[in-house]
């Protein structure tokens, strides 16, 4: 950064305001898209450990060795085989997601009572509406905090893929570690955190209508 | 006995369950051992016993929710084990002890399961909850749409009770439905119940562990013991005649009260009036006074005879030493 140079140059603000519009736009989609993905993935796997018990610790298993990889080291590793693409992108996104939604869905179905269970068998509920009707709306709160805590870490993540091509704010922390250019560096570390901070205000919000019962008094 | 009546009379919907010989092992424990017995329609027939005696597992594969290893169960004749057991637990109402309501929905919804599980139209639907909910000393409108967090423990327990009756199923099965609430307000649910299942003549099938709470609600009692079934007789007989030492012990040393909290004034034989001038200090006794509550005012009162009254009519003099000989003579009533 240049010496005299004001940390943020409002009139580059105004003037690239629409390519931030769309950065922000891009940064969403990714996040959507890997979240989305994500919980298809996880719900899926969570079905299966719940159906075969023992086959949850694999399963946590393997997400969390993905888990544990770094980023950078990912991507890097990913590009051979599906080069600088959107696909990249969100192979490793999705994969950041999983372990943690996979143990929010897991925990959140295991953690309805037993009796409200036994009551539904014992009324006459099949397998399958006991699921649908009683278990899945029962864990939406433990699903939800797990869908909040997926967000916020792949709208984090989202920055790093800026080094693939992808980004959204990324590409402005790079744009500004590149050129010494604070103003493009705070663009895209706060949008960065604004995003995710919306995006979690957002999720409580659908959180509370889905589950009015938590909140009724 | 009065109540024995009221059962007849409400007969016209149970069903009438026979267990033939059924037996539940888990590897080598027998949880359950060649039990029979038969629950008349339309009365309450209560399982007690010590606990691992078997009468949950025992009431649990009324409904198939354990499956029996061997043996029948039949319900008006039909094995429910050649049914669906998905179809067979819609017509069969439930209710446990710790309720079990879905906290997701609303009570309204609640009592509504069965009803919207078997398809039955809206509008019969909500006639039917808010019914229930009048029957239990709820006002429909104010208590449809509350969440189950918003009730009472008391409370819970009787939607619990509304929701295993909403489908007007022939058979019920409760496991210590009133166990988790307090005194006072379990024997408020007990005599609603009583009512609620007179009224719509239900054959029950009620496991409990409470003696007290079998001879008040039971037409008929099972004491089980070790998956065995020990004596199978209505409460007075019960306790008249327990079957063998375990029996006496497990109805208590006290049994002679407990039987006579089951026969009342009205029902015992009264020595014609004697002038109320010549009976200083004795106690006015309505016939429909339990001759246990009739024998503590007798005996407050320090008087060896209790004026027996209904409304101003003076039926005659009971005495002490005739409950004495009831009490002595151990010959159900």
């Amino acid at each position: 950064m240049t010496a005299g140079e004001p940390l943020i140059r409002w009139d580059w603000l105004a003037s690239h305001a629409g390519e931030i519009g769309q950065r922000v736009g891009q940064h969403l989609e990714l996040t959507v898209i890997a979240v989305t993905a994500g919980l298809v993935i996880s719900f899926g796997l969570s079905l299966v450990a719940l159906r075969i018990p023992r086959l949850y610790g694999p399963i946590t298993w393997t997400t969390g060795i993905l888990y544990t990889i770094p980023s950078l080291a990912l991507f890097a590793l990913l590009v051979p085989y599906t080069g600088l693409s959107l696909l990249t992108a969100e192979i490793g996104l999705v994969s950041y997601t999983l372990l943690i939604l996979i143990r929010n869905i897991v925990a959140g179905v295991r953690g309805v009572p037993e009796e409200v269970r036994d009551a539904a068998r014992g009324m006459g509920y099949t397998d399958r509406q006991i699921l649908w009707r009683v278990e899945l709306p029962l864990a939406l709160a433990v699903i939800f905090a797990g869908i909040r805590v997926a967000t916020i870490t792949t709208i984090g993540l989202v920055t790093v893929t800026a080094l693939i091509g992808e980004g959204g704010m990324g590409y402005f922390i790079t744009l500004g570690i590149q050129l010494f250019f604070s103003t493009a560096l705070i663009v895209g570390a706060l949008g960065s955190v604004l995003l995710a901070m919306l995006a979690d205000a957002s999720l409580v919000l659908v959180q509370r209508a889905l589950t009015p019962w938590t909140h009724a008094r | 006995m009065p109540r024995c009546h009221a059962g007849a009379m409400a007969a016209r919907r149970g069903a009438t369950v026979e267990l033939r010989e059924v037996t539940k092992r888990y590897g080598e424990t027998v949880a359950v051992d060649r039990l029979s017995f038969t629950a008349p329609a339309g009365r309450i027939c209560v399982l007690i016993g010590p606990s691992g005696c078997g009468k949950t597992t025992s009431l649990r594969m009324v409904n198939r929710l354990i499956e029996p290893t061997s043996g029948e169960i039949l319900i008006d004749g039909h094995n429910v084990l050649q049914e669906d057991p998905t179809e067979l637990r819609r017509r069969i109402g439930y209710a446990i002890q710790q309720v079990g309501l879905f906290p997701h929905r609303t009570i309204g919804q609640n009592v509504a399961t069965v009803p919207e599980l078997l398809g039955w139209p809206a509008a019969r639907i909500r006639a039917r909850v808010d019914e229930l909910l009048s029957l239990i000393g709820f006002e429909p409108a104010r208590m449809r749409d509350r969440y189950p967090a918003q009730l009472s423990g008391g409370e819970r327990q009787r939607v619990g009770v509304a929701r295993a009756m909403a489908a007007e199923p022939p058979v019920m099965l409760m496991d210590e439905p009133f166990a988790a609430v307090d005194p006072i307000v379990r024997e408020r649910l007990q005599n609603e119940f009583l009512q609620l299942q007179r009224a719509q003549g239900i054959t029950v099938i009620f496991v409990t562990h409470d003696i007290d709470e079998a001879i008040k609600l039971g037409d008929r009692i099972a004491i089980m013991r070790a998956g065995r079934l020990v004596q199978y007789a209505p409460p007075a007989e019960l306790l008249a005649h327990p079957a063998d030492d375990f029996v006496a012990r497990f109805v208590g040393s006290d049994r002679g009260l407990k039987r006579l909290a089951l026969l009342t004034v009205g029902g015992a034989e009264l020595d014609p009036p004697v002038d109320p001038s010549r009976l200083g200090g004795a106690p006015v006794l309505s016939p429909a006074m339990t001759l246990r509550d009739a024998l503590s005012q007798m005996l407050a009162s320090e008087a060896q005879v209790g004026m027996v009254r209904d409304g101003d009519n003076y039926l005659g003099v009971l005495t002490l030493s005739h409950i004495g000989r009831l009490l002595r003579s151990e010959q159900p009533t």
